[in-house]
């Protein structure tokens, strides 16, 4: 195993393995200070940096920070390693990579071009000697978009997932929320319910509701209940709606496995997805969800720490082609993200991250209430991955989750926005806002529409 | 002066009378495209409630009387996790015995089901669910070979793991705290493992979640669990292979409005 050290003014810094280098370049969390794996300080931080910088772009390519022969991700990575792709940043080391990025070499269609030759030990590596703003310059250029029934992820487009959820799945209660967040300008990347029941039954009818909602007023978007993988293919087989595929992932196959998942699997949930024919616009099936901090939950870390295992977390995502890769940062708890700066700092890293990898990354920009932070810091959080280019984000009635009990950004969030960086909704979800009365123009109407008038009438 | 601003700054939603479908914070208006103050504020409100409920320590000997009172026989336990600060930051300790504890256990002990009350993120909730709930649960599982309830402050799921296969349990289920919400600080989580032993992740668990009157009620949350209880006993396994078949109990189905002809 090789041995890296940096040395600066006589004194000497060592550090024993690239997993162990990459630990402690981090930027401060909690979440690596609990696995014991943290940079003691500022200083030895700063020279793991250091140390990180100098070393080639290429050497990730044979030294893998989880062993290839224990673990199925790492095979992935380097299995599917695109060495054309890459042969425009080989040369490079992580310093030089940051430099290359912010260069006006690295525009849409070089970054475009470049995914599939990066790994994510790479972008995780140069994310770390990256300051909040090259997180968000560098992924401020780079466009993915991906399709359903609408186009989400274009420049200058800010969608968002409608997260109508209700504590005992009432149907009349979810279609409260969509009713709300619609006349809000809000649903376009996806209707999408964690369920409060796993069973069966329960997640049917959801899905038939969805459906119908759906078609019923013509919206183009899609649906999804957030339920395990093995729950979704057996509904499939039952002939119930399913849009999207959902699935949590993370960056290890110990921390898959805890989930209940592996590799094969996932493809299965997508073939299964895609049997459905039922993307108008595009086959992009599936909905998933990661976030710092997963794996060691699981004990499934392997020493390495949370940002790179997300990162790696990424290329199972890639593999799946999904529609929105979700990061539900600051869910997990002060544990994993201690405060506001924390989770910021995250979200920023995990945007970048799969954004690099060529992912159509949304966030979760959310914070539990045992963790130190507050609405000010998801404005900033916001604010951030607004001008960051993010793809979409939550809208929840007033923030607050009645189910999950966190808070996430809310209708009027997305509105806020959408407003001060002049960014619109989905062109195809636009278009039908403003053919149904919701919008007129860029503004929201001062009258209800027609059709969901006489349903509010019907209902109280 | 156009017409918009004779309305004044606040546009209210003609859709208020939805509230009363869901506790979700809907119809709150808008000033522009934004919150208007008073909803902002109840928001600001609730939030410093809600950090104050995780801080909030569990009534244990309380708990202990009830659950006496049920005719369980009772364990006192503390997780390795000393105070708040220390549960917050290491989940790790939230999830194993302290010394005293484990001293407590029993040596060698057998029984179908063990039953863990933990603190978790919300004393409220056990204090307000854990012995209503019992009292619906229990009836329902007459036959069934209960070991001794433990009582456990500081407590993480994961610590059933150690508590079960300390008792020598075919299966273990943790009620616990889960995190309070804004509008929920009371809100208990059910987990369920087969065959328990430390080391156990996520994917052997069921669970059941927010148990609490305004939202899955005693009574529902006590079929879905004996639903669970029964396949792992019959099948020799819980978590992901097990699935939630339970058919719903019948409860007044409310219409979706936005489905009505």
């Amino acid at each position: 195993m090789p041995n890296y050290v940096h040395s600066l003014g006589g004194q000497v810094w060592r550090f024993g393995s690239l997993a162990e280098l990459m630990a402690k370049a981090s930027p401060a969390r909690s979440g690596d200070r609990l696995a014991g794996i943290a940079a003691l300080d500022a200083e030895e931080r700063a020279a793991a940096q250091m140390a990180l910088a100098d070393l080639p772009l290429a050497s990730f390519l044979h030294d893998a920070v989880v062993p290839y022969e224990a673990d199925e991700v790492t095979r992935l990575i380097l299995d599917g390693h695109d060495a054309r792709a890459f042969q425009p940043v080989a040369a490079l080391t992580v310093g030089g990579f940051r430099d290359w990025l912010l260069s006006d070499l690295a525009d849409a269609t070089a970054l475009a071009a470049l995914a599939p030759g990066l790994t994510p030990e790479m972008v995780a590596a140069v994310s770390k000697i990256c300051r909040n703003q090259d997180l968000i310059l560098i992924a401020r250029k780079v466009e993915v978009v991906t399709r359903f029934r609408g186009s989400i992820g274009q420049r200058g487009r800010l969608s968002t997932r409608l997260q109508p959820n209700h504590p005992t799945d009432d149907p009349a209660g979810i279609a409260a929320s969509i009713l709300d967040g619609l006349m809000l300008g809000n649903g376009d990347a996806v209707i999408g319910i964690n369920p409060a029941s796993d069973s069966l039954p329960a997640v049917e009818t959801l899905l038939h509701m969805l459906d119908e909602v759906i078609r019923r007023y013509d919206i183009p978007t899609q649906g999804c209940v957030l339920t395990h993988v093995t729950n979704s293919i057996a509904l499939i087989e039952r002939g119930a709606p399913v849009d999207l595929v959902f699935q949590s992932v993370a960056g290890t196959e110990a921390a898959n496995r805890s989930f209940g998942i592996d590799l094969a699997l996932l493809r299965e949930g997508r073939a299964a997805g895609l049997s459905q024919g039922r993307g108008t616009l595009g086959d992009n099936v599936m909905y998933l969800e990661t976030g710092q901090g997963s794996a060691l939950s699981a004990n499934a870390h392997h020493g390495v720490d949370q940002q790179t295992l997300e990162a790696r977390a990424y290329a199972v995502a890639r593999m799946c082609e999904p529609l929105l890769v979700n990061t539900v940062v600051g869910f997990i708890g002060p544990e994993y993200l201690y405060d506001g700066k924390q989770i910021i700092r995250a979200g920023l890293e995990d945007h970048f991250c799969g954004k690099l990898l060529g992912l159509p990354m949304g966030c979760d920009i959310c914070y539990t209430n045992h963790a130190e932070a507050d609405q000010n810091d998801m404005d900033d959080l916001l604010t951030l991955l607004g001008v960051a280019g993010i793809n979409f984000i939550m809208g929840i009635p007033g923030s607050d989750d009645v189910m999950l009990n966190y808070q996430t950004t809310s209708f009027h969030d997305a509105l806020y926005l959408r407003k001060v960086l002049g960014l619109r909704p989905a062109p195809e979800f636009e278009d039908w806002l403003q053919r149904s009365g919701i919008l007129v123009g860029a503004r929201l109407a001062e009258t209800l529409p027609p059709a969901f008038r006489r349903a509010i009438a019907g209902a109280v | 002066m156009s017409g918009q601003e004779d309305r004044g700054p606040v546009t209210q939603m003609p859709w208020t009378g939805l509230r009363a479908l869901t506790p979700a914070r809907i119809a709150l208006g808008r000033a522009g495209t934004s919150l208007p103050t008073a909803p902002h504020l109840a928001f600001q409100m609730a939030h410093a409630q809600a950090r104050k409920a995780v801080q909030l320590e569990l009534q244990a000997e309380a708990l202990a009387d009830g659950l006496g009172a049920l005719g369980l026989q009772v364990m006192q336990l503390h997780s390795a996790a000393p105070d708040r600060p220390s549960y917050l930051q290491r989940p790790d300790l939230g999830r194993r015995l302290d010394a005293a504890s484990r001293a407590v256990l029993p040596a060698a002990g057998e029984c179908e089901l063990a039953l863990v009350i933990g603190d978790g993120l919300s004393a409220t909730a056990i204090h307000e669910n854990a012995l209503p709930f019992l009292r619906v649960l229990l009836p329902a599982l007459a036959g069934w070979r209960i070991g001794p309830v433990a009582v456990v402050r500081q407590a993480r799921v994961a610590i059933g793991d150690e508590i079960g296969a300390g008792l020598g349990a075919g299966n273990v289920v943790v009620l616990i705290g889960e995190r309070p919400g804004l509008s929920s600080p009371d809100s208990m989580g059910l987990y369920l493992t087969h065959a328990p032993r430390p080391g156990l992740t996520d994917e052997a668990r069921n669970c059941i979640s927010n148990v609490r009157p305004q939202g899955l009620s005693h009574a529902e949350a006590a079929h879905k669990l004996v639903f669970l209880l029964t396949e792992a006993r019959r099948r020799g396994l819980s978590g992901v292979a097990l699935k939630d078949e339970a058919e719903a109990l019948a409860t007044p189905a409310r219409r979706n409005f936005l489905l009505e002809d």
